[in-house]
Order: C-alpha cells, then structure tokens, then sequence
C-alpha cells in the first residue's frame, strides 16, 4: 500500500512549498523510530517528567453500581498538564530537538493541546506561537493565561468558525514561510503523513501499559476498550494495545453533541452522521462537509472532540469493522461525569466522558466474569469554567459575579 | 508533454516581453463584478485568468484571498454557478486563456473525471490545485493530459533542482513559480536572489515560467522580463476593487 495510507484514507496532500519540509520531517522520524535508543529516551522522560505509566484503575464502585462487567480506567488525566496531550508533545518535542529546530508551533482547540505544547516548549527552551480560534480565546481564558504564563504567544484566529480546524489552517500558514527554523506540532493523529503514525507511535505508549497492566490485574485480555474519539489520538493509543488481539472489541465515542439527527453534532464515524469521503487539512478521511465540499459547522460540549474531521487510521479500522463507532450526546456526557464523580471520586474531563457513557451502557449487559477498560484521557477539574457552566451550577455563578464585582 | 497551453504561450511570446495572468475570487464581491473586471482585464491585453473556486479551508492563501473565499461562500456561490460563470467567460473572450484555481476537495467532490471534463468542456485550459502535489495526483494528472487541460505544477524555492525537474515532468502549460515562501499576498522583495531562483527554475524545465505571489506594480512586472515568462497579478487586483470599485481595474492592468 502506498507510504501513508490506511485503506483509502490518509495521503499527503501538502503544498509544493512544504515537500522539502516534509521529508526533513519523514526522514528524522524513521531514523528516530528505527533507533532503539529514542524510545528508551521518550519513555524515561515521560517517567520522569509526566508520571508514566499511569495507573489502571478498578473502579470497584463503578462495577457494583454497574452490575456487569468488571471496570478498569486508564488514568491519562494524571499526565503532567491532565491529559494524553502530554505523550505526544513530549515526544514530537524531542524529535524538534534531533532536528535542530528553534521553534514550535500548534493548533488548539480548547487549549489542552495549546498548553501541553507551551509546557513541551518551555522544558526544551524553544519559542512556541499557539494558534487558536477567536471564539475558543474568549471560551477558554484560564488556558489562554496558562500558555502565556509559560512563554508561549497566543494568535487568535479570526477567519473561518474560528474554531479548531481554522486554528489549523493558520497553523500551516505560518509554517509554510517559517519551516527553516520551526516544527508544526499537529496535535492528533490526523493531517498529512507522517503525523497520523507519528502522533499515533507516541501515545501507543498508553495501549503498551494497558495491555501489561490488565494482564496483571485480570489475568488476561479485557472484553472491550472504550475511548473517545475527536481526531482519535488517546483512542489510537489505547487501541494499539489491543489490535493483535481479536478477542478485544474497541469502541471508539464521538461527540454527537444535540443529538445526531439534530444535525449538531461531530460524529463522523457513526450511522447518520453524515460525513463522507473529502480531502482537506492535508488528508484524505471522512468529513462532516457540504456536498460540494465545503466544510461545516461542528458542535460538541467537549471543545476537544468538535471537529470535522477524524483520523484517517480509525476511519479505515472503522471500514474494516475493527473499531465499533458510538455517540454521546452532551446530556448523557453531563450524567456520566456525575457518576463517575460520585461513584469513584474521579473527575473525567468532558472528552473522557463520552468514553464513559458508552461503556456505562454496555457494562450492565456483560458478565461479571468479562473486564473493560475505559480510556480517561484527561481530568476535567482544570475545565472547571466549562464544566461548572455546564452543569448550570447556581453558587458556582453566584461566586464568578462576586469576583467580577471585585475587579471592577 | 507539450500542451495546446504551452504553444499558445509561447507563440505570445512571440510578440510580448511577458505575458500577465490576473486572478479572481469568483462570487467575490459578487458574479457581478467579476464580470465587470474580467471585461477590463481582457480590454487591457490579460493573456490568462486564473478564476477561483472558494473552498471553506484555503491552506496556501493568506488574508485577503481567505476573506474573499469566505464571503463568497457566505453569500452562497456554488461549484455550479462558478462552471456557468466560466462557461460565459470563456465564450465571451476567445483571447483569454482561462483556468480554475482551487482546492483538491472541491475537484474530488466533483468527481475527478467529471470536474475535468467539465471543465474542458466549457472551453477553460487548464486546473490549479495548490493541495495536489503529483504523488497524490496521479490520476488527476493523467486525466487532465488526456483530456488536453494543463494541470499546472508548482516550483518554490524551497525546491531542490531535481525535485523541480521531477515535478516540471509530470506538469502542463507552465509552471507557476512561487516568488517567495509564505501565503499569497505577501509582500515579496525581489532581489538577486529571485534572479537566481528563477534561473534554476528555467534550467529545470523547457515550460513557460509564471511568476506570482506578492506582485502588485509595474516596476515589479519590468523586473520579470527576460527572467519568466508570465508575471501573476493575484491579491493585488482584489485590494483594488475593494478599495476604488472595478473600474480601477482597466488602468491599473494597462500600467503594468
């Protein structure tokens, strides 16, 4: 199959202008991926640095409450910066520095990725540009001061949705005069070849520990592993663990926001969804777009997983029938988080949750005797702006008032 | 390959220091204008037009191109209005060479062959996709050549010489050479090195050279002659209507 390719989906459809950049890029990535020694390197800083491996959690409460099949969670929300973003920068970051770059910049979305690159940015003493739409600055303040804080600049995008993928458009826009001296760190398994199998081999980090670590705690494989799927990089992570073996099914939960047949929703995978085959961002997957091809609108409560497109890996396992594709709509999302708070003392970040309430759908109809895993790829107490609004928490906008009131 | 394209320019050539291609973002301000400033651009001797398609992600187009592709959009151009559009073009100015310009999306969208073919059809030489390098491009590429369109290729000076020979192989009708690395509408100063980039393009390949991103003036144009064949007029005429309406455009096309 051609170099980048996933059955149909994938490819690199850059411009002219790029290619001498893409294959610097290719280049430092097979001789780091053919070197022993750089895994080695990227696993001993992620111990070092962001608590790896993270722990699997028996959620005995979970399971009781459940009445089915016994509950394991993945805790990516221990990460340094709270989520599974923390693998893949850290591990692009020590790439930048084989390739003797100065400079770093990225696209975010709510921000998880704007502030694990800023951090990444800040260890390795490079200069970091962070692209990010309008509307998601004025959303996302407290990631907006964390990035700042850290050194990087914050560009807010004013074109387009100003949102995630136009946050990406720009990302590009700098790069394509700034290549000399800057690395584009893409913040999941989508965009051109070789970022969907690069961003994919750093967070397979997350599967390899999973599969070792259920093996010791079960005895043997779990009968399915759920995770949430926005572009697809902490459900490309955890699944990699498990593709080998045919036994595990994988679930992978989009956003499907209102409701999928509302028409807002970021669900490209599942039945109704209406994505279909389209080439842009420099890929080749399924897109939520016209059917002239114009790009459209996404809706999610979960900044992180709206987004039009997925990644062209889970779309073809997807095709093959490997992946199992479900949705959540942000009530169900909103419940799953309350339950899983009060039942485990754990806080999912609103993404996460999708993962949960697929897999608190399904439990109840398996057998105590069968295990799951659930991906958490990141904690949703430093989301508290936009899970307290969610949550439509009375003395939550009572005190925001006060404090406003006070810096009047 | 030599294409219908690359001879017609040629024979130009003839009795032309450089050729000038100007470029419009179709539906923007509106179909109206367009037509108005394609009657003034054909009026003042533009040898080829480069229309554009508007796609809602426009990668390799900086800020006036993205405003213009969005408003467009906004005010509901469709792939369909912008064949017709072209069709009245093409029919109306035999002098003018005419190509689209967009994004691969909108042309697989289409239907590869289908959007080709149309495109042959309504009388127009040819496609530029900036987003379709050739190894993802093979079949558009082969189409297009068996259908007798230029699907127009790309050098920049990020490009080695062997890759521009390579690309320059696989190409029609001209090259467009990128003046400078960025988007487009960025000011380029053109200095010995550009003389140089446009040396190496000329060795690389036997078509002619279109030269674009960033010109907007005629001291510009001047400094092309002799160097490329083709000078690319792009943002600079959208900056135009915007700011003094499409009458501007006739003057401002005859003083290049």
């Amino acid at each position: 199959m051609k170099k980048g390719y996933y059955g149909q989906w994938g490819g690199a459809f850059i411009p002219e202008v790029l290619q001498a950049t893409f294959a610097d890029l290719n280049r430092a990535y097979e001789a780091a991926r053919a070197d022993a020694s750089f895994w080695q390197e990227y696993v001993e800083l992620m111990g070092n640095y962001s608590c790896r491996p993270t722990p699997l959690t028996y959620a005995e409460n979970l399971t009781r409450h459940l009445g089915g099949a016994k509950i394991y969670i993945k805790r990516e929300d221990l990460n340094h910066t709270g989520a599974h973003k923390a693998n893949n920068v850290m591990g692009q970051g020590l790439l930048v520095r084989r390739m003797g770059k100065k400079r770093v910049i990225a696209e975010t979305g709510a921000g998880q990725h704007g502030v694990a690159t800023a951090t990444m940015a800040a260890r390795f003493g490079l200069s970091c540009t962070i692209y990010m739409g309008e509307e998601d600055v004025a959303r996302q303040r407290p990631n907006v001061f964390w990035m700042e804080k850290l050194g990087a600049t914050v560009v807010p995008v004013t074109d387009g949705s100003r949102t995630l993928k136009d946050a990406m458009n720009e990302a590009f826009r700098d790069w394509v005069s700034s290549m000399d001296d800057t690395h584009y760190v893409i913040g999941t398994v989508c965009g051109p070849h070789p970022f969907p199998e690069m961003v994919a081999w750093f967070q397979s980090i997350i599967g390899i520990e999973a599969h070792r670590q259920i093996l010791a705690q079960h005895g043997r494989m779990p009968d399915r592993v759920y995770a949430c799927v926005g572009g697809g990089s902490n459900a490309m992570g955890i699944f990699q663990g498990f593709l080998d073996e045919p036994g595990v099914e994988l679930i992978g939960v989009e956003a499907g926001g209102l409701g999928i047949d509302t028409g807002k929703h970021a669900s490209r995978m599942v039945e109704g969804s209406g994505a279909t085959p389209g080439v842009a961002q420099g890929y080749k997957t399924r897109f939520l777009q016209s059917a002239e091809g114009q790009m459209l609108d996404t809706h999610s409560i979960a900044a992180g997983l709206d987004y039009v497109g997925v990644s062209p890996i889970l779309a073809d396992l997807g095709e093959k029938g490997r992946v199992r594709f479900a949705s959540a709509t942000d009530r169900e999302v909103i419940e799953a988080l309350s339950l899983a708070m009060r039942t485990e003392g754990l806080i999912p970040a609103m993404e996460s949750s999708h993962a949960f309430v697929q897999a608190i759908k399904e439990a109840p109809t398996m057998r105590q005797d069968q295990a799951i895993i659930i991906n958490m790829s990141g904690r949703g107490d430093k989301d508290i702006f936009t899970i307290a609004h969610a949550f439509d928490d009375p003395s939550w906008k009572e005190f925001i008032v006060k404090r406003a009131e006070a810096y009047r | 390959m030599s294409s219908n394209l690359e001879q017609e320019l040629k024979n130009r050539l003839n009795s032309k220091p450089i050729l000038l291609m100007t470029h419009l973002v179709l539906g923007y301000p509106s179909l109206a204008v367009n037509r108005e400033v394609i009657r003034q651009m054909a009026a003042n001797g533009v040898d080829c037009i480069e229309l554009q398609i508007p796609f809602s992600e426009p990668i390799a187009d900086g800020p006036v191109i993205l405003k213009a592709s969005q408003e467009s959009l906004k005010n509901g151009i469709s792939v369909e209005e912008c064949f017709t559009f072209g069709q009245e073009m093409a029919a109306h100015y035999p002098a003018v060479r005419f190509l689209f310009m967009t994004y691969y999306n909108i042309v697989f969208k289409y239907g590869e062959e289908a959007f080709l073919r149309r495109t042959k059809d309504i009388g127009f030489c040819g496609t530029i996709v900036p987003d379709l390098p050739p190894e993802e491009g093979q079949t558009y590429l082969a189409t297009s050549k068996a259908l007798g369109l230029a699907p127009v290729q790309f050098f920049t000076p990020t490009s080695s010489e062997e890759r521009m020979r390579e690309v320059a192989a696989q190409g029609a009708g001209f090259v467009y050479c990128v003046a400078r690395r960025g988007v487009t509408g960025q000011q380029t100063t053109f200095d010995d090195n550009l003389d140089h980039y446009l040396a190496r393009c000329r060795r690389a390949t036997d078509l002619p050279l279109a030269v674009g991103f960033g010109i907007s003036n005629r001291a510009d144009v001047a400094l092309l002659v002799g160097k490329a064949d083709m000078a690319v007029i792009g943002t600079a005429t959208i900056k135009l209507v915007d700011a003094q309406g499409p009458e501007a455009v006739g003057p401002f096309i005859a003083g290049l």
